[in-house]
Parts: C-alpha cells; structure tokens; sequence
C-alpha cells in the first residue's frame, strides 16, 4: 500500500541524511589523513584527502615524545576518573536529601540549588575567588573542582528520579528493618538508580573528557595539562612543541604541519572508538536535557 | 518515648511508623550530612562568585582582593560603556544566539522529520550516530578541523584555490567570511544535538494520525504540514523561548577557538564572554572585564526571570520555577 509519494519521500530522507552523515565525518577523515601526509608535500601543497606522499614521521616524533602525551593522557584519565566519581557521590547525597518529603528546610535547599541555574556570577569573580580565596592555580584541583564537579541541573534529574521512579514503600520497610540512611542510599537507593546515575556519569565524564578552559583559566603548569589542554597550547603556538620537548629538538626538526594533526587524531580516537559504546547513554542524555535546558 | 525505645529492634508495623510532620528533628540530621558536601559546593562555586560580582563596583587592587578592595562607584561602568566595545560585543552576541536559535530550529526539525521517515532501526541509528558525533568532539578539536580547511598556506580550502588559479585566501586575517564560518560551525556541531531533542517528541507522535491522513489520500508533505509540525510546536516554542533566555551567553569556545582569538577578526567574532576573558586574564583590565561580566550575568538573569514568565504563560510544565 505505499504510495509513490511516500517512497520519494523516503529516498530524499536517505539522500539527505547520507550528504549530513558525509559532512559530519568529512573534517575527521582529512584530519587523520592530513597527520598520515609527507611534511613537505603538506608544506607545498597544503593538507588533502589525496596526499601524494604519505608518510608516518609525524607519529614517530610523537613516538619520541610519548612521555608528554603519556602524562597528558594520565592526568585526562585521572580528572575524569576523579571528578566523575566526586560529582555522582556528592550529586545524589543532596539529591537524596531534596528528595525526602517532610525534611524541615526542603523549600530553601531547593531554592538554593535552582537559582545557581538562574544567575551566575560568571568568570571574573568565579576567577577571583578560586585563585585568591582557595589558591587552586596549578593544583590538579583546578581541572576538577571549578564548575564542572556539580551542577543543579544534575541534582534535579537525580533527584525527581529518586521521588518519583523509585518506589518509596522499598526504603521505607528497609528502614523498619533499622538500616541506617547512608545504609539504605548505599544499597538501595544507588543500585535501584542505576539508568540515572549512568546518564548523568556518562555526561559528566564527557564534559571532563573534553574540559579545556578549566587548564585555560588556572594552569601555568604545562605538566598538569590534560589532553585537551595540550592540544590547545600546540593551537595557540605549535612553539610549545618544541618548548615542552623531553628529546631537545628544536622547533626545526618538528614536522609541526603534520605533528599538529597527529596529536589531535591521537586525542581523539580513545572517545571516538568509546562512542558506539556509549552512544545510547549520550542520546539519552540529551534528550534528558531536552525539558530544562 | 521510653516505650518507642524499647521496642527498637523489633519491627514497627505501619501504623507505628512516626508520622512525617512529627517525625523528630534527629531523624533527619543523616539527611543533612548527607548535603551538606554538595551544599557547600554551590557556595564555593556558585555564591561566593554571586557575592564577588560587587568587584565591579571597585577598583580592584590585587594584595587587598575582592572584598578588601575600594568602593568606585560606577566609574568601571562608565568607562566599560564608554568605549565602542561595549556595543560590538553586545552586538555580536545577541545577533549570532539570533541566527544560532532560528537556524537550529528550522534544521533541527528538518532533520528530525528526515531521520524519522527512515523505517530501518539500523539506518536510523546509525544516521543519529554520525550526525551527532561533532557535538561530542571539543572545541578545540573543532578549531584544529577548521584549521585543515582554512589554513592560509596549508589550507585544503586555499590548495583548491591555488589549484584553480587563484591566489588563496588570508581566512584568519578577513572578517567578512567569519560571520558565515562561524555560524556553518555552530550548525554543523549542534545540529545533530537538536535533531535529537526534536526526534524524541516525533516519536511520541501517535501513528494512527498518519494512518487517517492517509486514508484521506493526504500528501507527505501535507501531513508534514497539518500533523507533525503542529505537534512539534510546544516543544518548539519551549526550546526556543529557553533558547532566548540565554542570548546574553556566547558560547566562549566557539568565539574563542575557532578564530584562533585572531586580533584581526575581533570586530566579528568578539562577543562578551571572549571579551571578559581576554581583559580578565591576556590584556589584564580588571575594570572592564569586572564592568562587562556584571553586566552580561544581570542581563542575563534578567533574561532568564522574563523567559520563563513567559514559559509559564505557554506551557507551565516547563518552566523552571
């Protein structure tokens, strides 16, 4: 029964989406390919999906600087680590207190979490204090703590899933039973979350995963640099390469057309080859999002 | 009271159980220990900047800090909007958010309708993966794919040019394609974002409205036009209105990496968080970065308060508060 109508329809769906998905990629597939090009070819003819040369010396330079891209991957590694699992700790406790009926004060904790969406004293003072009240400059702190740790949208989405998708009559008779509270969050409320809690996880890894402002903002230290701050230095200077060398080579013997590409690939195929993975958690995300913003 | 203590561990049954306005206050003191870290996170991150937003009344002096420093009136604001910056960054930032808004929604919607008339849950996802995928990369990385195309010598764009017998473009020193580069990138990074939001209010669209459509020998393009793009209007006109709540934020990566923060190109690509940030910390001037930060977080709380009165007038169930 499918009308010629439809079909066409269906094809310039397909043809449409086809050009989309090609536009995505496209700038991905240069950029490995420009990184696998011959320097001097690059020099000459500039970056191309048909180098005529191809050449593996940019990953070799990386090869003998592994060490800096090693650290970068480790403390990348280790904030998003960190800072992930801070975050979903102190985000369902508060979640967990807001969400008890009756608790004297809900309405100001509530308020207190729902303004910071509101207003925002925004980068200079925020700047200010970190800096001259907390002293985090140069501190791995200063990747982790500032902004990104918690934010009062995550609370409200744990927080209606605790009131609401969990059935309260579970904690309620494992209280009788004389569990204490950290008792029943711990092994009953956390496992019971586990589609929002891995939600929320997966959102705030990758907004570690891909921070680089935080190291913009408070980080003088290039051996604190995360991966995305490594990668914006080489973009504001491709000197720094050659500054922050452990095998000396001076700013001549890098192949830094090529080499700035190559660091990038290397940046991004861990959460390149991730993303299949963890594809349905980032919809589910979003669409989350979709309600509040 | 001794009677409840004693009976302790033994199970209450239902009716036992301390009603919740008489619960005691020691039952909930688990529940504020339980806060209090993430409490007391909003007030390092979230208050204590609100509170230093006074820095823009006062002349700031680094040995004093932010509340030691002198009171100056509203000399900052004068001298913020005394010079031309005040109105080009303004500028840039509302009419960029402008075409942003109006531009996502219409692609947004557009490709949501093309990924649903695909049937294949295999094609479907597999679209979605893809043309999400630039919204998951940094901006940084953006600004290194932007930098393979438009590179003044190494360019792809430029080698083309050449190639054709042209001399090349200096695309990070000409101001007039930025404005048109940088809303392509924004579109190209974001659209598979607000395909996705569109996607999953579509597929709530009940089938059985297509199906008397269709039996009625209505067009696509016709249900297009009388079912899905009016069922999709609530949560466009939500999105759109929370959209316009935050038109006095840039997206500071977007203006700040992908121009490389090129001095040449600020008349386009300059917009109030680039130019808070540059005068806070690469061309220090406590002044007017304190003056311009102030003024975007007050006129952007300001925006926030009208837009969601006028959600609430919409659609109450968005609103945020």
């Amino acid at each position: 029964m499918r009308s010629k109508d439809e079909k066409t329809w269906r094809l310039v769906s397909h043809i449409v989406l086809i050009i989309l998905s090609f536009m995505a990629v496209m700038p991905f597939i240069l950029l490995v390919i420009a990184s696998f090009t011959d320097e001097t070819v690059a020099i000459l003819n500039g970056y191309s999906y048909f180098p005529e040369k191809w050449s593996l010396d940019a990953y070799r330079y990386i090869a003998n600087e592994a060490v800096t891209i090693f650290r970068a991957y480790g403390v990348t590694i280790v904030v998003t680590v960190i800072g992930t699992g801070v975050s979903l700790l102190i985000t369902s406790m508060l979640a967990y207190m807001l969400s008890r009926e009756g608790l004297p004060g809900r309405k100001v904790f509530n308020f207190l979490v729902v303004f910071t969406m509101l207003f925002s004293g925004g980068l200079v003072p925020t700047y200010l204090v970190y800096t001259s009240v907390f002293h985090i400059k140069d501190t791995l702190f200063a990747l982790i703590i500032p902004n990104l740790l918690m934010n009062a949208f995550n609370i409200i989405l744990v927080k209606n899933y605790f009131a609401y998708s969990l059935p309260s009559e579970l904690f309620e008779s494992a209280r009788i039973d004389g569990a204490g509270e950290f008792k029943v969050l711990r092994s009953i409320v956390l496992p019971l979350s586990k589609p929002i809690l891995a939600t929320v996880g997966m959102m705030t890894a990758i907004a570690y995963w891909n921070d680089w402002q935080n190291g913009l903002y408070y980080l003088n230290d290039t051996k604190l640099y995360s991966i995305q701050n490594i990668l914006n230095a080489i973009n504001t200077s491709v000197q720094f390469l050659a500054s922050n060398s452990v095998t000396g080579v001076t700013m001549d013997d890098i192949p830094s057309t090529t080499v700035r590409m190559a660091i990038a690939v290397v940046g991004i195929l861990p959460i390149i080859i991730a993303y299949p993975f963890f594809q349905k958690y980032f919809v589910k995300g979003i669409t989350m999002g979709s309600v509040k913003g | 009271m001794k009677e409840e203590r004693n009976l302790w561990p033994q199970p209450m049954t239902l009716e036992e159980i301390p009603k919740k306005n008489k619960t005691k206050f020691s039952h909930w003191i688990p529940f504020y220990i339980m806060g209090l870290p993430g409490l007391a996170y909003l007030i390092i991150n979230n208050y204590l900047p609100m509170f230093g937003l006074q820095i823009a009344f006062k002349k700031y002096n680094y040995a004093q800090g932010i509340w030691g420093s002198k009171w100056c009136g509203f000399a900052n604001f004068e001298y913020l909007f005394s010079s031309e910056q005040a109105f080009r960054i303004t500028r840039n930032t509302i009419l960029y958010n402008l075409v942003f808004i109006v531009l996502g929604m219409i692609l947004g919607v557009a490709v949501a309708i093309f990924v649903n008339e695909v049937i294949s849950a295999a094609a479907k996802r597999f679209y979605q993966t893809v043309i999400l995928l630039p919204y998951l990369m940094s901006m940084v990385i953006v600004a290194y794919l932007v930098y393979a195309y438009l590179s003044p010598n190494t360019g792809l764009v430029n080698a083309i040019i050449r190639s054709l017998g042209g001399g090349g473009i200096e695309w990070y020193s000409d101001t007039v394609y930025w404005p048109f580069i940088l809303v392509f990138v924004n579109q190209w990074k974001t659209i598979g974002f607000s395909m996705v939001l569109y996607l999953a209010s579509l597929v709530g669209i009940s089938k059985e409205y297509y199906e008397a459509a269709q039996i009625d020998g209505a067009s696509k393009w016709q249900q297009i036009k009388s079912i899905t793009l009016p069922l999709l209007k609530p949560t466009m006109i939500t999105l759109l209105i929370l959209n316009c709540g935050r038109i006095f934020r840039s997206d500071f990566g977007l203006f700040f990496q992908v121009p490389m923060n090129q001095g040449a190109l600020y008349s386009v690509t300059d917009t109030l968080d680039t130019f808070v940030y540059r005068s806070l910390m690469e061309q220090p001037n406590m002044a007017m970065s304190s003056a311009a930060g102030f003024y975007q977080s007050v006129v952007c709380f300001i925006c926030v308060l009208l837009v969601n009165g006028i959600v609430r007038k919409v659609n109450k169930e968005n609103a945020m508060f």
